[in-house]
């Protein structure tokens, strides 16, 4: 029966094919800078600083020599692994919490929703600015700060979908054949949220990676000498005049990255309709 | 009247917890504040002087009273890193008070900009019958929404400040010295954070519109006679704007974070660029301020709205 109404709607539309398209490239540029870069993307070179464009540099190189194409794609990698390891916390404690409070209810939900509803619509950047404050800078605490960020979010969004399902004529029928509660949040009730909360993961990365790429540019995010897109947009900044290539490959490598991630969260949403 | 108390009422609760919040979380850290300001070469007398000086041997709870008490009273209490003739501390108001007009008249601007050019954009998105100028729309607020503040600000400098040299990159006017050059430099940064929201805003605007057409009500109005132009502006975009009014709150809250970066972009001494420093130099009565600060004006914003929407839209209070 289910297998039969997901073929009858829509599979595919444009959102979908090109978010999947230009998601997967970024995914294959993240993987592949891991591995290997056309140069060592740390490796300074006094005689080729701010190479224009060229066919060895495609990118131009930077203030110390560095091929930017490197950087970027090293820059890719590390966004997308902070962003998945951010998305990934925030969404297993939204999951947990929003599963508890959502079919329980009671008082750990009031205190949960009235914490979440002070944090919630507060802009997540500036959140994690002040948990980073309060932690120190670091990748791990950069990591840290905007899943806890981020966590409010989803715990409202799996919440309410708990809620929408805890009074079903399915559950209650599990409930009577004796299903212990586990087992119905997360056996019987999970699957149905599913498509819902895949919307807001993969909103979940768009966030992430403008969040951290904006850390990165005010200086306290990812540290140098790493390479990360919002560091380097910010190094490219001063050069705007002398070196206007420099700005221009990391700040459109997180275009799209965005891009693709937000046509692919608007592509599942339609699909889902 | 009675929903307006209790909400004020929430308002002020939940202002004390962010008060509570933010004055516990720097408590945490990591660190002593002494060493940090004096080094480690300070003798202990020196750093037992300043521990008093700071009220730091005080227990917690009398602290945060004595804080929150100055605050009420107007006495930010004052800040560790920035001095004033030379043997006295910064107090954190005059700090931040020539500080917070930039960051206001910026947000202001960015708010004007996005509201006069996206509603007019989101009703023509909505009217156009053009199947291609739709899908340029589309194409264009999809991609627009995608780029983040930082990255459009240099762009905006390259473009206006390097190229057509509109205004010098950098060379910021402080508002009391030259208004209007003030604002003509602001321009270009508010044009940085307004940019993506109103491709968010126009977008939101034309999905609501392209919903209510499909009301009944607008059969009516056309079957009564209603001109098309009647129906749109008097029956479509009155219900439209609803929803947008709660949008646009979420979107005042995200003007102010993006803020905080385009001010680093473009240099200008504003409450978001205060922040940041006070951040990486470890100034907590600096950042407890501002964050306080920033908080009250997001729940304010947010609450105004509220009301504002009950007032707009009568059918919400009688539920």
């Amino acid at each position: 029966m289910k297998k039969k109404n997901t073929q009858k709607k829509k599979k595919w539309n444009n959102y979908l094919v090109v978010g999947l398209v230009m998601t997967g490239i970024t995914l294959a540029i993240a993987i592949i800078g891991a591995f290997w870069t056309p140069y060592e993307a740390t490796a300074m070179s006094a005689s080729i600083k701010f190479a224009a464009p060229s066919l060895t540099h495609w990118f131009g190189t930077d203030n110390f020599g560095r091929d930017i194409l490197s950087r970027v794609m090293e820059g890719v990698e590390t966004t997308v692994v902070i962003s998945i390891l951010v998305v990934a916390a925030s969404a297993i404690v939204g999951v947990l919490v929003g599963a508890l409070t959502g079919y329980f209810g009671g008082l750990m939900d009031e205190i949960m929703m009235r914490i979440t509803d002070a944090v919630n619509g507060f802009p997540s950047i500036l959140l994690a600015l002040v948990i980073l404050s309060v932690l120190g800078s670091g990748v791990e605490k950069l990591i840290l700060a905007l899943a806890i960020a981020f966590c409010p979010s989803y715990i409202r969004i799996v919440r309410s979908e708990f809620i929408k399902y805890r009074d079903a004529d399915f559950i209650a029928r599990a409930r009577l054949m004796g299903v212990g509660w586990v087992r119905i949040l997360f056996v019987h009730i999970l699957p149905n949220i599913f498509s819902t909360f895949l919307v807001s993961i993969v909103i979940g990365f768009n966030n992430a990676i403008l969040a951290e790429s904006g850390m990165s540019f005010l200086g306290i995010g990812v540290q140098p000498p790493a390479a990360s897109l919002g560091k380097m947009l910010s190094d490219a900044q001063g050069y705007l005049s002398s070196a206007p290539w420099y700005a221009l490959a990391p700040g459109l490598a997180i275009v799209w990255i965005v891009l693709g991630f937000s046509l692919l969260g608007e592509g599942i949403r339609r699909r889902n309709q | 009247m009675k929903y307006i108390c209790k909400k004020i009422i929430t308002l002020i609760m939940t202002l004390f917890l962010v008060s509570v919040a933010a004055f516990l979380a720097f408590q945490v850290i990591p660190g002593d504040v002494v060493t940090s300001i004096l080094g480690t070469e300070a003798t202990p007398e020196m750093e037992e002087a300043l521990r008093e000086e700071l009220g730091l041997n005080d227990p917690p709870v009398e602290r945060y009273l004595n804080w929150v008490s100055g605050v009420l009273k107007g006495d930010l209490g004052v800040s560790y890193r920035y001095s004033k003739n030379m043997n006295e501390r910064m107090p954190v108001a005059e700090l931040i008070g020539d500080k917070l007009p930039v960051t206001l008249w910026l947000a202001a601007y960015s708010l004007i900009l996005i509201i006069v050019i996206s509603i007019p954009l989101g009703v023509l998105w909505a009217r156009s019958k053009n199947h291609y100028l739709d899908a340029a729309l589309n194409v264009i607020s999809q991609t627009a929404m995608a780029v983040p503040a930082f990255f459009l600000g240099i762009l905006v400098t390259y473009l206006f400040g390097i190229i057509l040299k509109c205004f010098t990159p950098g060379g910021y006017v402080s508002y009391r010295e030259d208004f209007a050059g003030f604002m003509h430099y602001l321009l270009f940064p508010a044009i940085s954070i307004a940019i993506p929201k109103i491709a968010m805003t126009a977008r939101f605007l034309r999905n609501s519109m392209l919903t209510e057409i499909r009301s009944d009500y607008v059969r009516t109005a056309y079957s009564k006679g209603c001109t098309d132009r009647r129906v749109m502006y008097t029956h479509v975009l009155r219900n439209a704007l609803m929803p947008v009014v709660t949008f646009l709150g979420m979107i005042i809250a995200e003007t102010i974070a993006g803020s905080i970066v385009v001010e680093q972009v473009f240099g200008l001494p504003g409450v978001g660029r205060l922040l940041i420093s006070s951040i990486s130099t470890r100034d907590f009565p600096v950042v407890e301020i501002l964050v306080l600060y920033i908080t009250s004006v997001v729940i304010i914003v947010y609450a105004l709205i509220d009301i504002l929407y009950r007032m707009i839209d009568p059918r919400i209070s009688s539920k």
